[in-house]
């Protein structure tokens, strides 16, 4: 008994290691299979017809260009938004308040605001925005509903931010006569800068791949946008029409192709300023 | 009181404002969905909405157990899937693995995570669906269909939030178990997973949410009946695809029924992120 | 109460590691003597920073600019078409040929199904609205064209040995009540029931036409447009649906109805029973750029486009009686 005592925990480690390999291999596995798929099929739908041409014939033919314009405009709006209204909550909650039941009361909103499913700020913004705002389904309708969305994110992530940075360098600003304001532009922001940028970017990240709460408020329409009040049809929308309604596979792939390989550039850009960021700093 | 002191108070006012954008955000949502979505559920009663079976809108009945039921039985079954292999996953990588892999894979996972949950829906609408018809039987669109693609959707955001919090772990404590002779898996399971496990459970939290949550995907290869599946290859209706399959078409009191899915959903989300918040504080806490 | 844990670690997900890095690097550079320039070396960004607020500020003027304008080019000369997703299709066809006739001229063609487009043109949303199901009650006040016929066929794979049925057997199927094939083509394969949502035109038609009063299964896979239908039947051996008869391809096979093969002349002489009109709707007789858009839809070259996208075409005024 006590040799197989002594023994089991070894067997039970190899067993263990065996079995989390496999998991891991599985998982890995799964998910580059899906990044391999849509490139293997997408790729070779991309030229510069594909991405300079307006779809046609309910997208069987032509390329995209308009949904490419609709996404960017799309998520322009809802940057130009949220990233104000974050930033600045993320500066007041930061620099000019101490834990209070207000701060308590914003960090629960926002906490809130990053649970609520997207189907549900599509409800939302169909009835403001569309309806009682009589935007109508339209690109800004679909961007402040995606601002509402990122919100949280930016939030988030531009309070990290500025947490990060030294209270030294706050204390040095405040004892050369600086007031809170000039502070805080002059010396956190700057320095807070790319952890900003980094919650900016992941929104637009979210922006371009959300599909539910864009197709009630930004509508379905395949024609290039000529103003805010346009209808049109984003990326990932004109994607999902395309693939479910099995209009073109070929043009699917091509548009998830451009959709998933503009998100990891984002991601990779995010990345490389992180890390280039960290390297400047240390 | 100077000028400038002056101005710094009219910043604290403006800013203070704008900190509340959120909070009223929040409120101008829930406001709304439950201004459109609570009066039909008054005028037919809660019962009726909460334990019908029925949804037959244009006969004007709201049975919304199916679709509850629905959600909860796909939102399980991902994190069935997804939690087992994301876990293990994150403890392989943070423990059991060269550094250098991970150091390579935990980017790749991360970037994962940002892929839009249509595309995820495609691949499973292609590839999981005629699978599952041809090998286990039925139309392949399902319950386990719907429950799969959640659990790989979810396995970037559970992975990467569990190795942050694995990592977070001090390596005294690590070292500590080893110099009594416990081997690495020991140290892992009695040592490392409870102090990590706050950090897990809120990775898991959230990515119940998103499950929960996913709409798009989860219409693609649902099947989207409106019945209580009977089996794991049965079609079924989530609470979110219900909102997006008839927002589009409907009117009047199929509209508001609608919204009333939306109140039940923002309810069930609500309690879930409770329960889930409560046992992880109290888990914190021992 | 709740979401607080959960959202702050998402933040994290992404930045937790980040932000020990970046602490540990600052708490370093504190500790550097004669570093005490460092608010410095934040003042050389503050430039790029003021430039990025006016850059922000200036956007903000520009949109405000935009506003109006757009609004007043909104109403001007753009006309929106909305409603039923199985003429969305066609309609956007039309449009485009009629944008590319009419350059500077443009038509907005949204999906919404048949009641949100009523809808929508009963409050003003929509100039025209697309309906492919009969109006009721007060929708009838508007005034109505019919563009085009429709088929509604029933659909199955490709593979299924079945050619013909009968009205009485797909309300058994859609009822519930038949639920193999075995009586039908002899496999005994269970029965994929695949319809459209509450609300489409496409399954009020189909409930009107076969069900009458009966309810369609609960147990039948929902799907919401005719093109999302047709792929989930050419993908299953099994399957059985029912689609707009213009939208019928290779990919599918549509049954004979009683012996009556869904063509084009089955349908004008009446032998084929499933018919329902394509209608637009105007809150009042059209005018302006909504009468010039139907006109043209009326004019033998899209009624041309019409007959070869598989739609039956309609004479101008003519109302077919009986036809649904």
């Amino acid at each position: 008994m006590g040799g197989q005592l002594k023994l089991q925990p070894r067997t039970e480690q190899k067993v263990i290691q065996v079995f989390m390999y496999l998991m891991t291999s599985i998982a890995v596995l799964v998910l580059v299979f899906i990044l391999v798929v849509i490139l293997k099929n997408g790729l070779p739908q991309l030229n510069l017809e594909f991405l300079t041409k307006n779809p046609a014939d309910m997208g069987r033919e032509g390329g995209i260009l308009s949904t490419i314009v609709a996404t960017i405009f799309l998520t322009f709006i809802a940057l130009l938004v949220a990233t104000p209204l974050g930033v600045g909550t993320a500066i007041y909650l930061t620099e000019y308040t101490v834990e209070s039941r207000i701060t308590r009361i914003i960090r629960f909103g926002a906490e809130c605001l990053a649970g609520i499913p997207s189907i549900i700020f599509g409800l939302f913004g169909f009835i403001l925005f569309v309806n009682k705002l009589k935007f109508g389904w339209s690109i800004l309708s679909g961007g402040l509903t995606l601002a509402f969305m990122v919100l949280p994110t930016i939030i988030r992530t531009s309070e990290e931010a500025i947490k990060a940075v030294p209270p030294a360098y706050r204390l040095v600003s405040f004892s050369l006569g600086s007031t809170r304001w000039q502070t805080v532009t002059r010396v956190v922001l700057p320095s807070a800068i790319p952890g900003i940028v980094t919650g900016v970017i992941l929104s637009i990240g979210r922006s371009i791949g959300e599909t539910a709460a864009v197709i009630f408020t930004a509508g379905s329409a395949l024609r290039m946008p000529t103003s805010l009040f346009s209808s049109s049809r984003t990326m990932s929308v004109h994607f999902y029409i395309l693939a479910k309604e099995g209009v073109s596979m070929p043009k699917a792939y091509g548009t998830a192709a451009v959709l998933v390989i503009s998100i990891l550039v984002i991601n990779i850009v995010t990345y490389y300023l992180m890390e280039k960021y960290i390297k400047r700093k240390s | 009181m100077t000028r400038l002191e002056k101005n710094d108070r009219l910043v604290r006012l403006g800013l203070l404002m704008i900190a509340l954008s959120a909070i009223s955000v929040l409120a101008i949502i829930t406001l709304f969905i439950f201004e459109q979505g609570t009066p039909i559920m008054f005028r037919y009663g809660f019962k009726s909405f909460l334990l019908g079976q029925d949804w037959y809108p244009s006969e004007k009945s709201f049975g919304l157990l199916p679709m509850i039921v629905g959600s909860l039985m796909v939102t399980f079954g991902a994190l069935i899937i997804g939690v087992p292999l994301g876990l293990a996953s994150a403890i392989f990588l943070t423990e059991f693995s060269h550094r250098r892999l991970t150091r390579i894979l935990k980017p790749v996972i991360e970037l994962l995570a940002g892929i839009p949950s249509v595309v995820y829906g495609f691949i499973g609408l292609m590839f999981l669906v005629p699978f599952i018809r041809d090998n286990f039987g039925g139309p392949g669109l399902s319950v386990l269909a719907a429950s799969l693609i959640l659990g790989i959707m979810i396995l970037p955001t559970v992975i990467s939030i569990a190795i942050d919090s694995i990592r977070a772990v001090p390596d005294s404590y690590r070292e500590g178990s080893i110099a009594l002779g416990a081997t690495r898996w020991q140290t892992v399971r009695m040592v490392v997973l409870p102090a990590a496990r706050s950090g897990i459970i809120a990775g898991i939290i959230l990515g119940m949410g998103r499950a929960i949550g996913e709409t798009m995907a989860v219409i693609m290869v649902a099947g989207n009946a409106a019945d209580i599946p009977g089996s794991i290859l049965a079609p079924v209706r989530t609470l979110t695809s219900n909102i997006a399959l008839e927002m589009a078409y409907a009117s009047e009191e199929h509209r508001e029924a609608l919204f009333a899915t939306g109140v039940i959903l923002f309810i069930i989300i609500m309690i879930l992120n409770t329960i889930a918040n409560v046992t992880s504080t109290r888990q914190r806490k021992k | 109460m709740s979401c607080q844990k959960q959202v702050r670690d998402y933040a994290c997900s992404g930045s937790e590691k980040k932000g020990e890095k970046r602490l540990l690097s600052m708490e370093t550079e504190e500790f550097k003597p004669g570093r005490v320039g460092a608010p410095s070396a934040g003042q050389e960004n503050s430039s790029s920073f003021f430039h990025y607020s006016r850059f922000l500020v200036i956007m903000i003027l520009v949109l405000m600019a935009l506003f109006p304008s757009c609004r007043s080019g909104r109403s001007g000369h753009s006309l929106v078409v909305a409603g039923s997703t199985s003429i969305q299709p066609f309609a956007d066809k039309w449009a485009e040929v009629f944008m590319e006739k009419r350059p500077g001229e443009i038509v907005d063609v949204q999906g919404g199904g048949s009641s949100a487009g009523i809808q929508a043109v009963l409050t003003g949303a929509a100039h025209i609205g697309m309906s492919s199901r009969e109006l009721k009650g007060d929708e009838k006040e508007l005034y109505q064209i019919e563009v085009a016929h429709d088929g509604l066929a029933i659909i199955v794979h490709p593979s299924n040995p079945l050619e013909n049925i009968t009205i009485e057997q797909v309300k058994s199927i859609f009822l519930g009540e038949i639920t193999t094939w075995e009586t039908l083509n002899g496999q005994k394969k269970a029965i994929t029931v695949v319809v459209r949502e509450e609300g489409s035109g496409t399954r009020g038609a189909f409930q009107e036409l076969v069900m009458g009063k009966s309810r369609i299964t609960k147990k039948a896979i929902v799907q919401d447009s005719n093109g999302t239908v047709r792929e989930i039947v050419s993908r299953d051996p099994n399957a059985i649906g029912f689609i707009s008869l213009g939208l019928v391809n290779d990919s599918v096979k549509a049954l004979a109805l009683n012996g009556v093969k869904p063509t084009e002349e089955a349908i004008l002489k009446r032998e084929y029973k499933l018919v329902r009109p394509f209608l637009f709707l105007t809150r009042e007789t059209p005018s302006g750029l909504a009468k010039e858009f139907i006109d043209f839809v009326l004019s033998d070259e899209i009624q041309e486009l019409v007959h070869k996208e598989g739609l039956i075409p309609v004479r101008r005024g003519s109302r077919p009686e009986g036809s649904r």
